[in-house]
C-alpha cells in the first residue's frame, strides 16, 4: 500500500533499529579505512598511521607511505566507492530494475572512448592530461544517452534510456576496439586503465573528483523521497505530487556526476554500483532514504576491503581492485539471482 | 491467393504432397539480398595488396585460363574468406533469430549467456598462459572456453524453472567473472602478446582459407538443418509454455534443441574467427522488419541478411585495415541507435 | 452418455500439498461442462491437469481411452484445445498470423498452409466475429477484442474438445455474454466444452453440467436445474444467498443475501 511520497509507515521501532545499523556500519567503514591504511606490502601498525595523520614526520619512512600512497587510494577508494553504490542505488530505483548496474547509461563507454581517443588519437600520455576527456566523455555521453531516450512522447522513460545506453555504449566501444588495435602504444594504455584501480594516485588529482563526487551525493539524497514515489510507476507517482519529469532529470544529473567522475578518476569498476544497494535493501526494504545513506557507508567500506584484499591475495604485487570486485561479485550476484525471490524494489 | 486478409501480398501454393504460403515481399527481399551478396563479395574480392580490378576477379573466378597468379590470390586467399564471411553472417544470424524469439526480447542474443567472453577467456589462456598459438589450438581454446562458459551459465540459471531474466543476470555475472580474468592476463604479459590476444577477440576474418572452410560449412549445414523444424515451432512457443503444449508442442524439448543449436552455430563461428558482435542481435531485427514478419525466427531471410551485413562489413574492415569485429560492432550500434529513434519516435 | 474425456484419481499439486486429490471427474460428450468454486479450491489446476499442462503426482488423464500423457502431444492437440489464461500474443503480429498458429497441430513440414488451414482459420475468424479485424495489430486491440481473437485461434484447432481457463475475466459484461452465447453456438454445433468460470450465474445459465468444487474435491455435479440449491452454494461458497428460476432463461438464478437483508 502506498504511503506517500516518503514512507509513513516505518514504525519509530524500525527506524531506531535503522539508526543503529548505520552506526554499525559507519564503524565497519572506519575498521575499513584503517585497514586501508595500515596493511600493504609493507603492514603499518595502526599506531603509526594515527601518529602519521595527527603529527606528520616527514623524514619518517613511514608517514611518507602513510601520506603519499595509502592516504590518497584510501580517500579515493571512500569517494569512489560511495559514489558507485549510490549511484548503483539510483539507477536501480530509477529503472525499476533491481539487478541494473551504473554503466547502463554508457558512462564507462564514454569514458573509455574518450580516453582511448586522447591517447590514440591526440597522442596524450600522463594521466594527469587525459584524465579529464575521460570525464567529458562520460558526461557527453550520458548526455546523448539521455537525448535518445527522451524521443517520443512519452519522455526518457526508463526501457528507453537503458536501451539507449546499450546501442549507444556498443558503438562507442567499437571506436575505442578500433583505435585501440592499431597501435600498441595505446593498447598499453588501455589495457591498464580499462581495469579500475585506486592506487598510483595523488592527492592533487582528488581535488577535482571530490567536489563533483560531493554534488551527485546530495542531488541523489535530495531526490530520494521522489524515487520512493517514483518506482511505483509513473502515473502513480504523478498522483502522489512528484514531478516525473524533473525528478528524472536531476537523477540522470547525479547519476552522471558519480559514476562519470568515479570512472574518470579511478576506471571502470565493476559490481560495487550493482551490488550494495541490492544487499542493502535486504536490511533497510524499500524505502530510498535508508538504500542511498546505508549504500553511501557501506559502498566505500566494500571497495576498501576489496583494495586491501587485492593488496595481500598475491605473492608478489598486487591485484587491482576492478578485477577483485568481480571475482568477488560474481559469485554473490548469481548467488543472489538464485535465490526465490530478488529483493525487490 | 489466400482467402484471408493477412494485410500482406501472399501466394498459396499446393499439390499433392506439399501446400505452402508464399510471401511475395520475403522472396523479393531474399533476392535484393542475394544480389548485395553477390556484388559485395566481388567487390571485397578486388581489396588487398595486391590491385585486381572487378572485370579481372570475375574472370579469374569463371574462367580457368585467366592469368595464374590473380586466379591463386582470388581463388585461394580472397574467396574463401567471402565465402567464410556468408557462412558466420548466416550462422550467426540464425543463432540470433533462435535466441531472440527463445527470450522474446529482441535484444536477446547469445552474448547473454556469456559465450564470446568464454571464448575469449578460452583464447587468451590457450594463447598467453599455455602459449599454443596456432589455429587448431586457438579454436579449440575458444570452443572449450565458449562451451564451459554457456553451460556453466545454464547450469548456475535453472532451478525449476526457466527464467529468462535470471539467465541473463547469470549470464552478466559469469560474463564480468571471466573478463576481468582476462583483463587479469592481459595486463599481466607483455603488450605484444596482449595485442595478439586482443585482435583475436575483435574478431576478424583474415587469414581463413579452404581448410578452415570445409569443416567449418560441414557443420553448419548439420546444424540448419537441424533449425528447419524449429522454424514452425519456435514462432508457437513464443507465445507461452501453456498455448504452445496446448498446441501440441513440448516446451522444454523444443527449449533445448533450440539452445543446443544456437550455441553450436555460435561456438562454430567464434572458433573460426573469434566473437563478430551485434550480428546475432541486428540481423534477425533488419530481417523481420524488411519482410514484415511476426517473430524474428526466420530461415533463408534472416541468414540472407547476416550474410550480407557480415560480407558489407568485412569490406569496410579491409578498408580500414581493422578487424571485422570492430566494425559490426561501431556500425551495429550506430544502426541500432537509428532504429531505436525511430520506434520511439512511432510508438510513444 | 458417452464420455471420451475423463480424469481418474488424479492427484495434482506443486511441490509437497496437493491441491487436488484422487479426484475422478467424467467430462459427458457433447456437453457445456462448467466448473465453478471458491478462489484455491482447484478448479484452474483441475483444468490444468485436464489440458496436460500439469503433471499428476497420481492417476491419470485419459482422452479416448488412452493417457494423454502417453500420446504425442501433436495427436492430443488436434483432439483437445485449450484457451489458457496466460498467453503472450508476440509484438507485432496481426490477427490473421495469430488465428492461424492455432493451425499448427495439423501442419507438417511440407505441409505447412494449405487449403484446410485456410477454411478452418477463416470459419473461426467468422465464428468469433473477428474477420473485419483480420489484418489489424494484435497490440492494438480492446481487450474484448483481443480475447476474441485467442478464441478464434482457439477454435481454428478444430478440436472435439475445447478446455477454457476463465474465459470471460477482465471482459464488460456485454463482451461476457457475448462469448459465452458464443461457446453455446460451439456447443451446439458439437465440440464439448469444459471451463472454468467465476461467475456462478453464467455457470448456472449456460452450463449443461456443472461441477462445483471445494478444497480440491467435487462437492457436486449434475445438471444445473437439478443442483444449484442454496444449501449447496453455502456449502461450497460460505454464502447465504437465495435461488429462483431465472424469469428470462429459465435456468436457476443466484441471489446472494446482503447483511442488511437478513
Amino acid at each position: 500500500m502506498p504511503g506517500g511520497a516518503g514512507r509513513a509507515d516505518v514504525s519509530p521501532h524500525r527506524t531506531g533499529t535503522l539508526a543503529v545499523g548505520l552506526l554499525v556500519a559507519t564503524v565497519v567503514l572506519i575498521a575499513a579505512a584503517v585497514a586501508s591504511l595500515a596493511i600493504g606490502n609493507r603492514a603499518i601498525d595502526p599506531l603509526t598511521v594515527v601518529r602519521a595523520l595527527a603529527a606528520y614526520d616527514d623524514a619518517n619512512p613511514l608517514h611518507l607511505m602513510v601520506m603519499e600512497l595509502r592516504v590518497p587510494r584510501t580517500l579515493l577508494g571512500i569517494l569512489v566507492g560511495a559514489a558507485l553504490a549510490v549511484c548503483g542505488g539510483l539507477i536501480q530505483a530509477f529503472t525499476r530494475n533491481p539487478l541494473a548496474d551504473p554503466g547502463i547509461l554508457g558512462v564507462n563507454a564514454g569514458a573509455s572512448f574518450a580516453v582511448t581517443f586522447a591517447v590514440g588519437v591526440l597522442g596524450l600520455t600522463t594521466p594527469g592530461t587525459y584524465v579529464p576527456f575521460a570525464l567529458a566523455g562520460a558526461f557527453i555521453l550520458t548526455v546523448i544517452v539521455y537525448a535518445l531516450g527522451s524521443v517520443g512522447a512519452s519522455g526518457a522513460t526508463p526501457m528507453k534510456l537503458t536501451l539507449a545506453g546499450v546501442a549507444l555504449g556498443a558503438a562507442c566501444t567499437g571506436f575505442t576496439t578500433a583505435i585501440v588495435l592499431r597501435d600498441e602504444g595505446t593498447l598499453q594504455v588501455m589495457r591498464f586503465w580499462s581495469v579500475g584501480s585506486i592506487g598510483g594516485r595523488t592527492l592533487d588529482q582528488l581535488t577535482w573528483a571530490a567536489p563533483l563526487i560531493v554534488a551527485g551525493l546530495v542531488i541523489g539524497l535530495l531526490c530520494a523521497r521522489s524515487l520512493n514515489a517514483l518506482t511505483l510507476g509513473d502515473e502513480l507517482a504523478q498522483a502522489l505530487g512528484v514531478r516525473v519529469r524533473s525528478t528524472r532529470v536531476w537523477v540522470v544529473v547525479a547519476v552522471t556526476l558519480l559514476a562519470g567522475t568515479a570512472v574518470a578518476a579511478a576506471g571502470p569498476i565493476a559490481f560495487v554500483g550493482l551490488m550494495i544497494p541490492h544487499v542493502v535493501r535486504w536490511f533497510t526494504g524499500p524505502d530510498q532514504r535508508w538504500v542511498l545513506t546505508y549504500s553511501m557507508v557501506l559502498g566505500p567500506a566494500f571497495l576498501l576491503l576489496a583494495d586491501v584484499l587485492g593488496r595481500i591475495v598475491l605473492p608478489s604485487g598486487e591485484l587491482r581492485v576492478g578485477i577483485v570486485t568481480a571475482l568477488l561479485g560474481a559469485p554473490i550476484l548469481i548467488m543472489l539471482v538464485r535465490r526465490k525471490r530478488v529483493s525487490g524494489l | 491467393m489466400s482467402v484471408i486478409d493477412h494485410g500482406r501480398r501472399l501466394i498459396r501454393v499446393e499439390t499433392a504432397h506439399t501446400a505452402t504460403l508464399v510471401p511475395v515481399r520475403s522472396v523479393l527481399v531474399c533476392l535484393g539480398l542475394v544480389v548485395v551478396i553477390i556484388g559485395a563479395g566481388l567487390f571485397a574480392m578486388t581489396i588487398g595488396a595486391y590491385e585486381i580490378g572487378f572485370d579481372a576477379v570475375i574472370r579469374a573466378i569463371v574462367d580457368p585460363a585467366s592469368d595464374p597468379d590473380v586466379r591463386q590470390v582470388v581463388t585461394e586467399w580472397r574467396l574463401p574468406r567471402v565465402l567464410f564471411a556468408v557462412l558466420c553472417g548466416a550462422a550467426l544470424a540464425l543463432a540470433g533469430g533462435i535466441f531472440q524469439s527463445l527470450t522474446r526480447n529482441p535484444l536477446g542474443s547469445p552474448d547473454i549467456i556469456g559465450f564470446g567472453v568464454g571464448a575469449q577467456f578460452g583464447v587468451t589462456l590457450t594463447m598467453l598462459v599455455l602459449g599454443l598459438n596456432t589455429y587448431l589450438f586457438k579454436a579449440a581454446g575458444a570452443l572449450v572456453g565458449g562451451l564451459l562458459t554457456a553451460l556453466l551459465v545454464a547450469l548456475l540459471a535453472n532451478r525449476h524453472t526457466m527464467s529468462s531474466f535470471r539467465l541473463i543476470i547469470v549470464g552478466i555475472g559469469v560474463s564480468a567473472g571471466l573478463g576481468s580474468l582476462t583483463s587479469w592476463i592481459l595486463i599481466s604479459v607483455s603488450v605484444e602478446q596482449a595485442m595478439m590476444a586482443a585482435t583475436w577477440g575483435a574478431g576478424s576474418l583474415a587469414s581463413l582459407g579452404f581448410d578452415q572452410l570445409l569443416p567449418a560449412a560441414t557443420a553448419f549445414v548439420v546444424f540448419a538443418l537441424l533449425a528447419r523444424p524449429l522454424r514452425r515451432s519456435l514462432p508457437v512457443l513464443e507465445m507461452g509454455d501453456d498455448a504452445a503444449m496446448a498446441l501440441g508442442v513440448r516446451p522444454g524439448r523444443t527449449r533445448l534443441i533450440a539452445m543446443v543449436v544456437g550455441v553450436a552455430l555460435v561456438a562454430l563461428v567464434t572458433a573460426a574467427a573469434g566473437p563478430i558482435s551485434f550480428i546475432a542481435l541486428a540481423a534477425p531485427q533488419i530481417a523481420q522488419r524488411l519482410t514484415r514478419s511476426n517473430t524474428p525466427m526466420g530461415l533463408a531471410p534472416v541468414m540472407l541478411t547476416g550474410a550480407a551485413l557480415v560480407i558489407v562489413s568485412d569490406a569496410v574492415a579491409q578498408l580500414l585495415a581493422v578487424p571485422v569485429g570492430v566494425v559490426t560492432l561501431s556500425v551495429g550500434g550506430i544502426y541500432l541507435t537509428c532504429l531505436l529513434a525511430a520506434q520511439f519516435v512511432r510508438r510513444t | 452418455m458417452t464420455t471420451s474425456l475423463l480424469a481418474r484419481d488424479l492427484t495434482l499439486g506443486y511441490g509437497d500439498a496437493p491441491i487436488v486429490s484422487e479426484l475422478s471427474l467424467e467430462v459427458p460428450d457433447d456437453s457445456f461442462t462448467i466448473v465453478i468454486g471458491p478462489n484455491a479450491c482447484g478448479k484452474s489446476t483441475l483444468l490444468r491437469g485436464l489440458a496436460r499442462l500439469l503433471r499428476p503426482t497420481a492417476g491419470a488423464v485419459l482422452l479416448d481411452g488412452t493417457d494423454i500423457r502417453a500420446s504425442k502431444p501433436k495427436d492430443t492437440a488436434r483432439r483437445l484445445g485449450l484457451l489458457p489464461q496466460s498467453a503472450i500474443a508476440p509484438d507485432g503480429i496481426t490477427v490473421a498470423d495469430l488465428v492461424g498458429r492455432g493451425r499448427f497441430p495439423h501442419q507438417s513440414a511440407m505441409r505447412t498452409w494449405s487449403s484446410a488451414d485456410e477454411a478452418a482459420v477463416s470459419e473461426a475468424m467468422a465464428a468469433t466475429g473477428v474477420t473485419e479485424l483480420s489484418r489489424r495489430l494484435v497490440d492494438e486491440l480492446s481487450g474484448g477484442q483481443r480475447q476474441r481473437v485467442w478464441v478464434a485461434m482457439a477454435l481454428a484447432q478444430q478440436t472435439k474438445h475445447l478446455l477454457l481457463d476463465e474465459p470471460t475475466t477482465f471482459l464488460d459484461i456485454a463482451h461476457q455474454i457475448e462469448l459465452m452465447e458464443l461457446f453455446t453456438d460451439l456447443h451446439r454445433s458439437g465440440t464439448t466444452l469444459v471451463a472454468v468460470l467465476h461467475d456462478l450465474n453464467h455457470a448456472a445459465r449456460y452450463a449443461t453440467h456443472l461441477v462445483a468444487m471445494r478444497d480440491g474435491a467435487i462437492v457436486a455435479q449434475g445438471d444445473p436445474q437439478e443442483i444449484i440449491t442454496a444449501d449447496l452454494v453455502e456449502a461450497v461458497y460460505d454464502l447465504p444467498c437465495q435461488v429462483i428460476t431465472d424469469p428470462v432463461s429459465g435456468t436457476p438464478l443466484v441471489l446472494p443475501l446482503g447483511r442488511r437483508s437478513r
